[in-house]
């Protein structure tokens, strides 16, 4: 091996190192100030890329159910007869069923993701892929890209609004989605990074991705569709027992001893998550006590408390509806963050900041280990995205569901997947009573002085059992469809095809 | 006891269970569909059984439609519809 | 005077859904409804769902049935199913002097109680009588909605048009020591106008309140509790009760007034209530 003394002691990572973009590198003079890097056919661009078997690209989620990118790509991939390739994609929705095409004719051989559902979910759930489904968190993503475990070979990154440098901005546009958190890491670690926009304009002043981390900028029609992009998930329940667990979980809020002025808060977008914020911007009023930040995915309720100065910033990876991109382009304190900012563990990230956060759950077992990543008979339909991060860097991690609903009992002796360990799960609030992790001796101190109606998790789920019964056994095989990696990359848990 | 015409009960409600039940057939038939079919359909078809049991019935086809269903509601809507397809009415 | 009744929450009968939930949303008493939720069709489905959940449930919450009115088909049928099973109450619609003789000499060998819904001006005027019918009856619910047609004036928020109705009905209650709950406010989507509803009618002197949606019970809860100062004061006045006790006074005061017997029944009745819906610890469990 090559040395040399007194010259950086590590100078084969340095040579050795492709197209890692995120090293101060001098571009050439010729990039600046003129359309070399526009590119108005994809077919032409494709050619350019020079894309082979065995290739890994990745895409961005913030188009979600929206999104026309990816299909557009990998549909002009497949009729290059491209074999073997491998998807980085952060999020997988039901928009993107060519995929399951591609999958069964070996176009697409392995995907990477923090969640999946719809089509290609059910695909994969059948076996239908050649390896594994990797299913990381939103951190972890961050995390295996920035360690070398993949390396994208071409990132194609829709974007809402584009400039000649390559500055992205998802705030403006047709398709604007707001934050553009989950592409920032693509763009500085591939080795060929692609802007896919609808709009192009002169001269971004403000932007989200540095154009240097930008090669090509492709202009198309639409990369998406706006009603798509905010699908309508965004609303709080309806349902009474809904609203009597949101209320029941701000009572945990409230007497858990980190309610106090200057607390953190981030929270999903189901319908029970999005009460639990009405009802504490209520007992905020009611107390007089103000937040330091909210996180996370961004709803209009949280904007709301923003302007109302029940939070002084809102950290934003990802715009959930209208009102969170009109916020985050408008508001100086509704700040855009990376997922790397957002929940990478080798990043001073937000998550490790968070007070309180709720989480959902399709099952969590006797250990409060806890399940979003299939559904309770055992099909890929979901995954972490950010639940792992946040339950591992929030002080008080809340899970709310229906102890069982329409005869799907929540709580199991053993969840069929575990996406979240019960170690970084506090409290479980069902509408029938609340259980504390047994390792959380403060707050079950605190919480006993309370009229709460604390029960342990046995209780609730032989309440449980009684009403709903012991559901039959599913039964598996032995093939392995997909690993669970956890936000540092161990394996926690194998999902196995079922049996027929 | 004898059933004299079809009849039905029930709704497609979350937690309800639709029931239809025919005369005339050899021996007792259980068509089950059932957001829980996986994990419940055992329990719900023997819900059904022993509700034909209890009113000693036989040569009935039920086509029973579950939307999640507790057993107090299968065992409800199995009496109405039976009881329906008894009456003279 | 035992059970607590701030809220009473109507379930239509024939919605396992909402049935199954009774014992969740921290209702003194579910009133599962045979009447007026459940279309003529579906009478005999909701009977048997009702009886069918009764069997084979245990809930933890105070059920009541509301049967069908005395003057119709169902109302015997009703009667024939209900009766056996492990009920305390059943909530009699269209209450008059004769349906509550019929049904009283039904539930003859049952404990049954009865709960007199007050829905019609004859009822209105015969309320003390009809409260007083039986001792079986041991409150009324006032039911505005048919009221209103009998009276053929509109229902409106702030309820004018039963005032009269309201004071009568508190008072002959009153005067029975029976209990006296007070007519849904039907706008379930105003908070305001519930919360108002319900200061109206404890002002009044009502006891609690009926409502027909699980998203109200905690208002109406919070409304009909003794509030803080309330109990702090309750309290106060038993403990200066028992010390006079103790020295064998008759009459004692405090805080320069004169504290006689009804002040301290109140204040026994506050306590118990408290005690009752958790708000304070009683006696007893405390160690």
């Amino acid at each position: 091996m090559m040395k040399i003394n007194g010259y950086k002691d590590n100078y084969e990572m340095f040579v050795k190192s492709s197209g890692n973009k995120s090293l101060p590198v001098i571009k050439p003079k010729e990039y600046n100030f003129n359309e070399k890097k526009l590119r108005k056919n994809l077919t032409q661009l494709l050619d350019e890329l020079d894309l082979k078997d065995g290739m890994t690209l990745s895409f961005h989620h913030h188009l979600r159910n929206g999104d026309h990118v990816l299909n557009m790509v990998m549909e002009e991939i497949e009729k290059r007869k491209l074999k073997d390739l491998t998807l980085y994609a952060s999020s997988i929705f039901p928009i993107h069923s060519p995929l399951v095409r591609m999958i069964e004719n070996g176009t697409i051989s392995q995907v990477y993701s923090a969640y999946v559902s719809g089509p290609v979910a059910k695909a994969i759930s059948e076996g239908k892929m050649e390896k594994v489904l990797v299913m990381h968190t939103h951190g972890g993503r961050v995390r295996i890209i920035e360690m070398g475990e993949v390396t994208i070979d071409v990132a194609f990154i829709g974007a809402p609004t584009c400039d000649l440098f390559g500055n992205i901005s998802g705030k403006i546009g047709k398709n604007a989605c707001g934050a553009i958190g989950y592409a920032v890491t693509d763009a500085q670690y591939a080795k060929k990074s692609v802007a896919i926009t609808d709009n192009i304009v002169e001269g971004l002043a403000n932007y989200d991705i540095d154009g240097k981390y930008i090669d090509y900028i492709l202009k198309v029609n639409s990369i998406g569709d706006a009603q798509g992009i905010v699908s309508g998930t965004t609303q709080i329940t309806k349902n009474p027992i809904g609203l009597k667990i949101a209320r029941l979980t701000t009572e945990v809020i409230k007497n858990s001893g980190y309610f106090v002025n200057g607390f953190s808060f981030q929270t999903g977008a189901g319908g029970i998550s999005l009460a639990v914020a009405k009802y504490l911007k209520d007992l905020m009023k009611e107390t007089n006590i103000k937040g330091s930040f909210a996180s996370g995915g961004i709803t209009s309720y949280l904007v709301e408390m923003l302007e109302e100065g029940y939070f002084e910033k809102l950290f934003d990876v990802q715009c959930f509806d209208l009102e969170a991109v009109r916020s985050i382009r408008d508001n100086g304190n509704h700040i855009p963050i990376s997922a790397s900012k957002y929940a990478n563990i080798n990043d001073d990230c937000v998550v490790n900041d968070l007070d309180f956060v709720i989480l959902g759950a399709t099952e969590i077992d006797l250990h409060f280990n806890v399940n979003v990543t299939t559904s309770s008979t055992g099909e890929i339909m979901g995954g972490s995205g950010g639940h792992s991060d946040t339950s591992y860097g929030s002080k008080v991690t809340i899970v709310v569901s229906q102890l069982f609903n329409a005869r799907i009992p929540v709580i199991k002796d053993q969840v069929i997947c575990k996406t979240t360990p019960g170690e970084t799960v506090d409290v479980l609030v069902t509408e029938r009573g609340i259980a504390i992790n047994p390792l959380r001796l403060d707050l079950i101190e605190r919480l006993k002085k309370t009229n709460l109606p604390l029960k342990t998790i046995r209780e609730l789920k032989a309440i449980s059992d009684e009403l709903v019964g012991i559901p039959q056994e599913i039964p598996f095989t032995d093939q392995v469809i997909a690993v669970v990696e956890y936000r540092d990359g161990s394996v926690i848990d194998f999902i196995y095809k079922k049996a027929l | 006891m004898k059933l004299n015409k079809p009849a039905k009960a029930g709704t497609y409600e979350s937690n309800d269970i639709y029931i239809m039940i025919f005369p005339g057939y050899n021996s007792n038939i259980i068509e089950l569909e059932s957001v829980v079919y996986e994990t419940f359909g055992e329990q719900i078809k023997s819900v059904i059984n022993e509700s034909l049991n209890l009113f000693q019935l036989t040569g009935v086809l039920v086509k029973a439609i579950d939307k999640g269903a507790l057993d107090f509601t299968i065992r409800a809507r199995m009496t109405t519809a039976i009881k329906r397809g008894m009456s003279n009415e | 005077m035992n059970k607590i009744y701030r809220s009473m929450l109507f379930m239509p009968g024939n919605n396992p859904g909402m049935l199954q939930s009774a014992d969740i949303f921290d209702a003194d008493s579910v009133i599962f409804d045979l009447e007026d939720s459940v279309s003529i069709e579906e009478k005999d489905s909701a009977l048997i769902l009702v009886t069918e959940l009764m069997k084979s449930i245990q809930l933890n919450a105070n059920i009541v049935i509301r049967i069908n009115p005395y003057d119709t088909a169902f109302y015997q049928t009703d009667l024939d199913l209900i009766k056996q099973l492990n009920i305390n109450t059943i909530l009699l619609p269209k209450a008059s002097l004769q349906s509550m003789k019929d049904l009283d000499s039904q539930l003859e060998k049952t404990n049954i109680n009865i709960f007199a819904l007050i829905e019609t001006a004859q009822g209105i005027e015969d309320v003390y009588e009809i409260l007083k019918s039986t001792s079986r009856c041991v409150g009324l619910i006032l039911g505005g909605e048919d009221l209103s047609v009998d009276l053929n004036c509109e229902r409106t928020k702030e309820g004018t048009e039963l005032f009269y109705a309201r004071t009568r009905v508190v008072n002959a209650a009153k005067a029975l020591k029976k209990i006296v709950v007070d007519t849904p406010f039907t706008d379930t989507i105003d908070e305001m106008g519930l919360k108002n509803d319900c200061l109206t009618a404890r002002k009044l002197g009502f006891d609690g309140k009926a409502s027909i949606n699980p998203r109200q019970i905690d208002i109406i809860n919070t409304v009909f509790s003794p509030s803080e100062k309330e109990i702090k004061f309750a309290l106060r006045v038993i403990d200066a009760k028992n010390l006079a006790l103790e020295n064998g006074l008759g009459v004692f005061s405090l805080d320069g007034k004169m504290v006689d017997l009804p002040v301290i029944k109140r204040a026994e009745f506050i306590v118990h209530t408290a005690v009752k819906i958790g708000l304070i610890k009683g006696e007893n469990d405390e160690n």
